[in-house]
Parts: structure tokens; sequence; C-alpha cells
């Protein structure tokens, strides 16, 4: 008899994290497709009642460690708690966030097994899990099966759907005692230095607008920005700038930087080089604008306007924001 | 101080990556392999760190096939002081199995900290640093920014949605290395000079046991057809149009 899907949850300040709702929506699917119960697990301190939501993402048992030690992430302890929950599991399932890829190798390692990291896609066939993500950055795509064990996976934000939740659904919440060792608080979170700014972290943006070069400067930068708030978005940049210093590392789209998939990616004055085309190409639509007619990036854009981006980019702006009022 | 940094030989980021007729690896054709990007931040940090000690000595560890000498000679260039090549043969490897070679080459070495890129350009895994690290028995901290010893404890910076995690570690300890960490330096050609009488050692590497299978490897999905809305701010309308009525994004 196969075991449960295991999703752990992510929450921070007592709040869970909107990618684990797609981890735990797409867990939900999977136990379907196997037959077998899903299982929410999460960890902090003070959230066992806020743990009763998980119920209404289609968890059948939601698992609990509630702890003052577990308040910020301890990675060596989150996975003692996740790895001893997860030993007969059919998988173990969590966001491709920062802590999420960080908790997974630490889980794999312990439960002697590998992650398929950073997945886009995930489906049962003939009773077996196979899991597709990007390689290269997204130049090419591999599709993994596990060979004994768990199939332990992270997956992509913004890739899986979150289901609604079900206010009828209510689940019990079981308390799972702290059986971490005390070797696995050697790395301890002593505190968090917030952004200044309430910046949309850009793996979660379901909107992007980034600029390259042919922004011209830095000085012009709030021209991106604008149109990003217009939108709801998140700002980021070509490697050219970055490495020019005109915008800071965290702001970097390609493969020396983030891989997105938002569901619409805004490149302007991005010419396209292939390693910047790697991290976004799998942007649900993309909108070009370039001077060059002849600019890579135009050749998988979906929609693209040749054109200064300095004068194209305050008229979309506008007009964005005249839809929004 | 003994330090040691894990490097791999990569596909440099410019290449055309194309999936080869047996739907398992790539077409090298034209590819360009270098030092993996993330590995030359955990290079640099290591010298860096090694400098301000005034003592101590980094070792350059890569798994690979026979090239991965070259690639450990790109980093003995920059300074560090020895290397140790883990033989692939031509067997799978996934990460687990990767982790297991290293950490059985490292146990019972004397060893204070252990670097790794934040990951590699090829797989994109970010996840051998944190097996290691949990084989070893050592703790871990993920995509660091910034390092800063105290003794025998470090204080790192790392990078999470929306702020930055500052944690607390005791030494021997595995750090990941993030863009931002520091600016690697260039090779001299002193440097270049040197390495290529630095030690060297080869051995197998251990098997391992891996446990993921690859199924097939694809080429990206086709992009739709690109199209041209029009030419200056003018087209914006039409843009607009499209955005709202075809694409319902906005």
């Amino acid at each position: 008899m196969p075991g449960p899907v295991v999703v752990f949850v992510e929450q921070r300040d007592g709040k869970f994290k909107r990618a684990s709702f797609e981890a735990l929506s797409e867990g939900r699917r999977l136990a379907t497709a196997l037959g077998v119960p899903l299982h929410a697990v999460t960890a902090g301190e003070g959230i066992a009642d806020a743990a009763k939501e998980l119920g209404q993402y289609g968890a059948d048992a939601v698992k609990v460690a509630d702890h003052a030690k577990l308040k910020t992430y301890a990675n060596a302890a989150y996975a003692r708690i996740v790895s001893r929950q997860a030993g007969s599991a059919s998988a173990v399932l969590m966001s491709a966030s920062a802590l999420g890829k960080d908790l997974a190798g630490h889980v794999a390692a312990m439960l002697g097994t590998s992650v398929a990291q950073d997945c886009t896609e995930l489906h049962v066939e003939g009773g077996q899990i196979l899991a597709k993500r990007p390689v290269y950055a997204g130049k090419a795509y591999a599709t993994l099966a596990v060979n004994g064990g768990p199939m332990v996976a992270t997956l992509r934000p913004n890739v899986f759907k979150a289901a609604a939740p079900d206010a009828s659904k209510t689940v019990a919440v079981e308390n799972l005692p702290l059986d971490a060792r005390d070797t696995d608080f050697r790395a301890v979170v002593k505190e968090i230095l917030a952004s200044a700014s309430k910046k949309i972290e850009l793996t979660e943006a379901n909107v992007i607008v980034s600029g390259g070069r042919g922004m011209k400067g830095p000085e012009n930068w709030g021209l991106i920005t604008d149109l990003a708030a217009a939108l709801g978005g998140a700002a980021g940049a070509s490697r050219a700038v970055v490495d020019a210093g005109w915008r800071p590392h965290e702001e970097q789209v390609g493969q020396t930087g983030k891989t997105v998939s938002p569901t619409l990616y805004i490149a302007c004055g991005v010419s396209g080089a292939i390693q910047h085309l790697a991290g976004m190409s799998s942007s649900k639509f993309i909108v070009a604008i370039n001077k060059d007619a002849d600019a890579p990036i135009f050749k998988i854009a979906n929609y693209g306007i040749v054109g200064d981006v300095l004068e194209v980019l305050p008229a979309l702006t506008a007009e964005v924001k005249k839809l929004r009022e | 101080m003994n330090i040691v940094v894990c490097v791999k030989r990569v596909p440099d980021s410019s290449a055309r990556i194309k999936v080869g007729a047996d739907n398992k690896s790539i077409d090298p054709a034209g590819v360009e392999y270098v030092l993996n990007p993330y590995d030359e931040y955990a290079v640099e940090e290591a010298l860096k760190l090694k400098e301000k000690a005034g003592a101590g000595e980094v070792t350059i560890l890569a798994l690979g096939g026979p090239e991965s000498a070259e690639t450990i000679r790109k980093a003995l260039a920059m300074g560090a002081d020895k290397g140790i090549h883990l033989k692939e043969g031509s067997q799978g490897r996934d990460f687990i199995a990767t982790a297991q070679a290293i950490a059985a080459e490292l146990k019972g070495r004397p060893l204070d900290i252990l670097l790794f890129g934040n990951k590699a350009i090829d797989d994109d895994g970010a996840q051998v640093a944190a097996m290691v690290a949990t084989l070893l028995g050592i703790p871990f901290v993920s995509t660091i920014t910034k390092l800063e010893l105290n003794g025998r404890n470090a204080t790192a910076h790392r990078p999470v949605e929306g702020g930055v995690e500052v944690v607390e570690v005791a030494l021997p300890a595995a750090f990941s290395a993030q863009k931002g960490l520091n600016e690697p330096r260039f090779a001299s050609l002193k440097g270049i000079m040197a390495a290529k009488k630095k030690p060297l050692e080869e051995k197998p590497a251990v098997a391992g046991e891996p446990r993921l299978v690859l199924v097939r490897l694809d080429n990206p999905p086709a992009r739709p057809v690109p199209r041209i809305v029009g030419t200056g701010k003018d087209a914006v309308p039409a843009l607009i149009k499209l955005l709202r009525e075809e694409a319902k994004v906005i």
C-alpha cells in the first residue's frame, strides 16, 4: 500500500504562503490519482489554530510542529520534522521558495533520496509519479521518475493552480512533538532584515516588468517601477544592467539570476541574450519593447512594439492607469 | 583554517542547448564549458577568508569526467592551493549520488569551512550542498550574500522573499554562495602558470545510490508565433487591446 502524499506548508509570522497552497492543491491532485491520503505538515510558533485552514485545501490530515524554537526557519530541525513524517510517503512536496529549495535537500538527504527541484509539472502514469523540471534555466526540460522511496519535489511558484478553499471542510489538527536534535539548531536565524520597500518578490510575481540596456541609465528606472506598480507586479533587470551597477543583484532575471514564470512579462529595452531568455521564456505572455526590430527578444515575444522604450513606457503606463481607475 | 570549495564544469550561460537524438543528453556540438559562475563566488570567498586569517589551505574539489581537471586548474589559477578530482565513470548520477561521493571524500578530513556555488547552471539543482552538509553532519546556510567569521562562529546573510535572514552558525559549517557575495578575481598570468604546478589528486568517485531516473530530456515547448503590434508609442492602444481581449492578462 503506497504511503501518503506529504506537503510541507510554509508560513512566516503565522501566515501561510500562497505558493504552499499551490503545492497543497497539486498534492491533492496527486493523492487522488494515486488513491492515497494527503497530509499537510507545517512548523512554526503559535500556528496550531491557523493550521486548521489547511484542511480546506484538501488535506486529510494536518500535522503541526508548534514550538518557540521553530519560530524562524531552522533548516535541519524543520527537515527532521518533515522527514519523520515522510518515511513511507509516496511523495514529499513543497514550494520552490527560498525556504523550500533549502529544506528539500536536507529532507532528501535524511531520507537517502534525491530532489526533483523547481518542477513545473507533475503527473501520475501507471501508478508512478513523473516530475518535469526545467534544466539549463529552461533551455531544456527533464522528466524524472523515482527509483524507490518517496518523490521529493519542489514546485515552482506561480505555475501550479491553488484551489479555492472549501470552508465546509474541517480536519483535526495533530500536534507533532519537537523531536529534533540539539545539533539541528546549529544554524539559527537571528533576525530577518525586512526589505525597505514592500516589493513583490520576482519569483512570486504574476506580472514582471523588466529593463535592460535600452533604458539608457538607472535614472530612467522610475519608468519600469511605475509600470510594475500600475500592474501590481515586480520589477526585474537584465544581467547587463545589474553588472553595470544600475540595479541590485536580486532583481536579475536569467540563467545566473532568477528564473521566472509570470503570467505577463514585459521586457523593456532588453535585447534578449540567451541567458536572459532562458530565465523568462516560460512566462505565459511576453511583451517586448525594443528599438531594434532584429533583437532576439522579439522571437519569443507574443506581442512586440518596435520603438524607444523611453517614449513607449510612459504611454503604456498611462493607458494601464486609465484602465485601473 | 581548512577550506574546501566544491566546483563544477558546466556549459557557458551563452551556450545554445539542444537536446540530443537520444532524448537523454544534450548535443555537445558547439557547447563551451566553464567553471560554474556561482562557484567563482565560492572560490573568491575562500581566498578572501584565507587571506584575512593569514593562514590556511584552500582545496578545490570537483566531481566529473577528465575535463573537470581543467576546471579545477581554473580555480587554482585564482589562488587556491590544491585540487581533488573525483573522476566520474559513465554512470548517471542524481543530486544524492553526487552528494554521497563528495561526502565520502570529505569525511574524516580536517574541515572548517565548506563552500559551494548556490547552484550549478546546468541542472539548476541547488541541492547537493545541503545534502553533503547533512551527510557530513555539519550545519549549512544556503544562498549567502555576506559571510563574517568570529572565532569558531560565523554570521551569514541569506536573502529570502521580502527580506534577508541573518543566520548564526557554528563552525565547521557549509555555505553556498549567491551572486552579490563578492566580485571574483581574474586569474593573473602568474596565477595561471603557478596553477600548473599545484598538486591535483585524482581518484575514482564513489558510485553512490542514485534514486532519480531521467526518463527523458526535451526541448522547451515552442513559443507562439511572435507578433509585432506596431511602432513607437502609437502602438500602445493596440497592445492594450490585445492584452485585455486576447491574452486577458490585464
